[in-house]
């Protein structure tokens, strides 16, 4: 018992290490000074060992305290995903003038910050119930605070009103499905829901009700249609640092939690014959359909409305719906192929997408604006940093060379290996809807004159070394893209799967 | 019928439970779609939590005779607190800057 509980808190260290930064950066921050950027550094130094240490566990595969947290490459796939862009975010928080301005507090924000990726990576390894609500409470706690963090604003108040609402109800509907699952089933981690459900009969409508509650809250963590209504407000009203995060670290622990969830509890792993990715478990009930609309809606609704934004959150915040619609499209194949395309999309859309948060920071630094028209004659005051926008707009819409071009590949390769042709060709008219949008910030950046002030932006080399090291992934990995190939096809091993 | 259902009434079960807690549950959600006061929206997301409660619990008490269930509400009592402290912090916060707390009336950020 004691030495499976020490082999355990071994595997354990990615998240010890983040604990304890917490605990470093409070006292750092109440007995250092109290203007300074030593959390920040606190912080950077706490999320790199840990990122190390996830590094370190590759290859590993085995659960750990009895069955509440796995640690296999999946799981550290989804850690080194999060640690990195967590180090991203706290890169640019340096540079941000929302957190400069308000250095007194920099330590709630860098403690807050470090547990919001401790609830991350606890989402990625979890395997039972409880842990499972843990893990997305403490992510979504530290959020709802983060997301306020600039509390004189009054939008940025407004955004984590909206988001405590929302988030707390569609937790609460998830923790009732579960507490059914629960009462279905009689086990708590996902193997042995698993053995429940093969082994004995359950009450199918009971489990209907179950899931597509659970669904709830799966798909207001990664803002799907018909759950993202808070999406727009909070991506708006949060600090730009705290909405990057929230749109590739937070939705990524999702999707992952989400994975892992209906992989390992509902497909039959003694089904021979059948090709992989069926939801066996779940009998006499279309699943995939349902998700496949889920992720039809999403992404149909993230562009049509990005279309019509003016501000540049705001777009990139219905953007960020309408990606989440195209990894869904994954989901919907769950073979291990569909999950290697989800894997692959979030290396790609953890580069583009913070690339085009940052650049929009140091943007809004510098104007104090994140209107689109603000962005007249970008091109002609700062032609470095609007070029790399260029670059990650051009990504995100999907076009080669860029590495957005990749992540939708094998997406569609996905889909089109499990017969899936009128979902492909839906995503792919999306695509063309969303080259729409991004080129008007484009023609507003080049083609049109600068309205004012048209004296020339400068930036700092720091900073401008922050967006090549965004820029040059976004631009290798289009042409390169043989290593993620391979890490995501490594990666999709989970504990407990065939 | 009416000594029938006084009967069943003095036996409590699983299915008494889970009645209660789905009562409780529809309050909840009742609550957040038609209250407008933020303190009043909150009370219904407890009301919803604490039905999910009253299921582990009778669940493990009747259903599955392990005790993982009365663990898990402990748990989500735990979650409850942390939840409603922070969220009457933001509805402070929204106070201050807002001077009102009907979630109506805050819509600056929207289309």
């Amino acid at each position: 018992m004691v030495e499976q509980l020490l082999h355990s808190l071994s595997r354990f260290l990615p998240e010890t290490t983040l604990t304890v930064a917490v605990c470093l950066t409070v006292l750092v921050s109440l007995f250092g000074g109290r203007k300074s950027q030593a959390t920040l550094f606190v912080a950077l130094a706490g999320l790199a060992l840990a990122t190390w240490f996830s590094f370190e566990q590759i290859g590993t595969s085995e659960s750990i305290f009895s069955g509440m947290v796995s640690v296999d490459p999946f799981s550290v796939f989804f850690k080194l995903l999060v640690g990195l862009s967590a180090i991203l975010i706290v890169l640019f928080s340096l540079y941000s003038s929302e957190v400069q301005s308000t250095l007194h507090r920099a330590g709630e924000y860098s403690a807050l910050l470090l547990m919001m990726t401790l609830g991350m990576f606890l989402m990625a390894g979890a395997s039972s119930l409880l842990m499972m609500v843990l893990a997305i409470e403490l992510t979504s706690l530290s959020s709802y605070i983060l997301a306020g963090y600039t509390r004189e604003a009054s939008d940025s108040s407004e955004a984590s009103l909206k988001y405590i609402i929302y988030g707390a109800v569609s937790t609460g509907v998830m923790l009732y499905g579960i507490s059914i699952l629960y009462g279905l089933t009689g086990a708590t981690d996902f193997s042995g829901i698993n053995r429940a459900l093969t082994d004995e009969s359950v009450n199918s409508v009971a489990l209907l009700v179950s899931i597509i509650m659970i669904l709830v809250g799966f798909g207001y963590k990664i803002s799907a249609v018909p759950f993202h209504f808070w999406t727009p407000d909070v991506y708006e009203g949060a600090p730009i640092t705290i909405t990057a995060f929230l749109s590739v670290a937070s939705k990524a622990a999702g999707f992952a939690l989400m994975m892992r969830f209906f992989k390992v509890s509902f497909i039959d792993v003694n089904a021979i014959g059948l090709p992989a990715g069926v939801w066996t478990s779940l009998q006499g009930f279309e699943w995939h359909k349902i998700v496949a609309i889920l992720s039809v809606l999403t992404m149909t609704l993230g562009n049509l409305v990005a279309v019509w934004q003016n501000n540049l959150k705001r777009l990139l915040a219905y953007s960020s719906i309408a990606h989440a619609g195209y990894m869904l499209m994954g989901v919907v194949v769950l073979s291990d192929k569909g999950l290697a395309a989800i894997l692959i999309y979030f290396v790609v859309y953890l580069f583009m997408n913070l690339g085009a948060f940052y650049v929009v920071m140091l943007v809004a630094n510098k104007t104090g604006s994140e209107d689109i028209d603000s962005y007249k004659g970008l091109g002609h005051r700062s032609p470095l940093v609007s070029v790399a926008m260029v670059i990650f707009f051009i990504s995100l819409a999907g076009l080669p060379p860029t590495a957005g071009f990749i992540g939708k590949l094998f997406l569609f390769a996905a889909l089109l290996d499990a017969k899936w042709v009128w979902l492909a060709v839906v995503g792919a008219l999306n695509s063309v809807v969303s080259l729409y949008y991004y080129v008007r910030v484009v023609r507003n950046m080049f083609l049109r004159d600068p309205e004012g002030n048209a004296e020339p932006i400068l930036f700092s080399t720091p900073q401008l070394a922050i967006v090549m090291l965004l820029l040059l992934p976004t631009l290798v990995f289009g042409l390169f893209y043989a290593p993620i190939v391979e890490l995501a096809n490594a990666s999709v091993v989970m504990f407990g799967v065939r | 019928m009416a000594q029938e259902f006084m009967q069943w009434l003095s036996h409590p079960g699983l299915n008494h439970f889970l009645i209660v807690s789905g009562i409780l549950f529809s309050f909840g959600i009742f609550a957040v779609l038609t209250r407008r006061n933020a303190i009043l929206v909150l009370m219904g997301i407890e009301l919803i939590l604490n039905a999910a409660n009253i299921n582990f619990i009778a669940f493990s008490r009747y259903g599955t005779g392990t005790l993982d269930g009365q663990v898990i509400a402990i748990f989500v009592i735990i979650l409850a607190a942390a939840e409603a402290a922070i969220a009457l912090a933001i509805v402070l916060n929204i106070y201050q800057n807002f001077n009102t707390i009907n979630v109506d009336e805050i819509n600056q950020l929207r289309d």
